[in-house]
């Protein structure tokens, strides 16, 4: 893989961190007028998800990371490992461990496309898309007439999230849901 | 034509249009139109305020045949046709050689919004070329523009910024890290550094490890309260500013000013270095460094050392980065924000 000088680090980039893929978060150049200049960025380790902080010298360079995003359709699983499928046409498929689903395995939901992150060509992580729409499975019986505000009650979904739902939702309705912050938007 | 395959994603097709249209809204400016024209009232009231003060604004040219020789600064450098014929002009880091041979031509005190150019200076804090409102003041002491420096930074905010603390560098480093920044032994110095930025800096000099702990750990803390002036930085820091002895502790110390607000470097200002000779071996110490560090070298301005050498009054001089004062004002997150076209999409 290529190298990346400090210069060249922008968010999106994925490099390489003490053995790990790291994907670039914020460059930000630190630089007394008159003094040496420095570049404080954040990084994202690909493998544990954690954000964290790093100093380089400008001019300094890390290894890119041999790391490819891409959208697959879930298929299905059979609880040792998951299992999509590239949407390219060309029907490739990828087998993901749990440790790569980690919280979007509450979002699943079959034929919907994921980001799914590669590294060397092995599956390390496993984005859903920002909304998903999926059906009530078990929540209680929904209040007639409460549609303008009020309460809100749980609500578990068919991939297995538990999201707070207004009270008129019925099981069997299907909702659109926002998986970054797994809050109820609407009924789909 | 669409792939069938891929026909079927609603969300492949709108990521398609998505793409087309984020390319399609570059040629738009970096800051509103409504921001544009606060800007130019900013600039405007700065004009008034140097009119006032009968300081005269002048225009000198962003091409130099020397540049900024400052190991810290990268100079951008064009090929031109002059009458010269073909040659190497460097784009200006600031307006200060240019300006101090006014001064040296007896201009009186004059003031400057002047293009700068620094490469590789990218972040949110940073554009590849801004305005720098410089000015110079022929007999008047540091201590005095630093007062005016604080009045021209007071004039620009919409509201006051607060009281004005005066910090000498050694103190910041003290109550800050507990270290004393000349004299804590080097490899003392670059633990502490390296450890604070999680990097390496065995072979990093001590300046070079006083840098980083101040961008890092100390500076962001400056400004919040008000304006922060620091002093009496190490000679060694000194650039274009004399050295004095520190009435104190008599070490070695730049006569040399920085003001901080909001964690922002806004102005670095000097009781100007005039003798032509210590000017010259600076930057000739400057070319040494370069050539060490395989840093580009760059032609050193023998007009500003002709200048010197004829005389120039001793005096002081001050740099602002008025669109981070803009900023400020106009309350921005990013100096791109303030500028019509920041570098991305020139």
């Amino acid at each position: 893989m290529a190298n990346y000088s400090t210069n060249e680090f922008k968010g999106g980039l994925k490099v390489m961190l003490d053995g790990d893929p790291c994907t670039i978060v914020e460059n930000e150049l630190v630089k007394p007028g008159k003094g040496q200049a420095f570049s404080r960025v954040k990084l994202r380790n690909l493998m544990t998800g954690r954000v964290g902080e790093r100093t380089f010298k400008s001019g300094d360079s890390l290894e890119g990371a041999d790391v490819l995003e891409l959208e697959m359709e879930y298929l299905y699983n059979d609880g040792d490992m998951w299992y999509f499928m590239k949407t390219d046409g060309s029907f490739e498929q990828y087998a993901v461990e749990k440790r790569a689903l980690g919280d979007t395995e509450k979002w699943l939901k079959e034929q919907v496309p994921y980001t799914v992150t590669l590294w060397n060509d092995n599956a390390i992580a496993v984005s859903p898309p920002n909304f998903i729409e999926l059906e009530v499975t078990e929540t209680d019986p929904g209040v007639k007439g409460d549609t303008a505000q009020g309460g809100s009650k749980p609500a578990t979904l068919s991939s297995g999230a538990v999201v707070r739902v207004p009270l008129f939702i019925n099981e069997g309705e299907v909702l659109k849901v926002d998986t970054r912050s797994g809050d109820y938007v609407s009924r789909a | 034509m669409l792939n069938p395959s891929l026909t079927g994603h609603a969300k492949g097709v709108a990521f398609v249009i998505l793409e087309k249209r984020t390319m399609a809204s570059d040629w738009r400016p970096s800051a509103s139109i409504v921001t544009l024209r606060e800007r130019a009232r900013l600039l405007a009231e700065v004009r008034a305020f140097f009119a006032e003060r009968e300081v005269l604004e002048v225009e000198t040219p962003v091409l130099g045949h020397g540049g900024s020789t400052d190991v810290h600064l990268a100079s951008l450098c064009v090929e031109a046709t002059t009458s010269a014929g073909g040659e190497r002009l460097w784009l200006q880091t600031s307006p200060e050689f240019h300006m101090k041979r006014l001064l040296a031509a007896g201009s009186g005190p004059i003031f400057q919004l002047a293009r700068s150019f620094r490469d590789a200076e990218v972040g949110s804090r940073h554009n590849l070329e801004f305005t720098m409102l410089e000015w110079y003041r022929p007999g008047l002491a540091m201590e005095e523009l630093i007062e005016e420096t604080v009045e021209l930074i007071r004039r620009v905010l919409p509201r006051d910024p607060g009281p004005v603390c005066r910090r000498r560098y050694r103190e910041l480093f003290r109550d800050a890290l507990g270290i004393d920044p000349f004299t804590e032994p080097l490899p003392a110095l670059r633990r502490l550094a390296g450890e604070t930025g999680g990097l390496t800096m065995a072979d990093s000099d001590r300046d070079g490890c006083l840098d980083l702990l101040m961008g890092l750990v100390i500076e962001p803390h400056l400004g919040r309260e008000g304006i922060e002036v620091v002093l009496d930085y190490p000679a060694s820091q000194a650039a274009l500013a004399r050295c004095h002895r520190d009435s104190e502790d008599g070490e070695w110390v730049a006569s040399r000013f920085e003001v901080y607000l909001a964690g922002l470097e806004l102005a670095n200002g000097y009781d100007e270095l005039t003798e032509a000779a210590e000017q010259r071996a600076r930057f000739e110490q400057d070319s040494v460094v370069r050539r060490r560090q395989g840093l580009p070298e760059v032609d050193m301005d023998a007009r500003l050392l002709a200048a010197l050498e004829h005389g120039m009054p001793p005096g002081s001089g001050v740099a602002l980065g008025i669109d981070r004062l803009i900023q400020l004002a106009l309350g921005k997150p990013r100096v791109a924000d303030v500028m019509a076209f920041a570098t991305p999409r020139c």
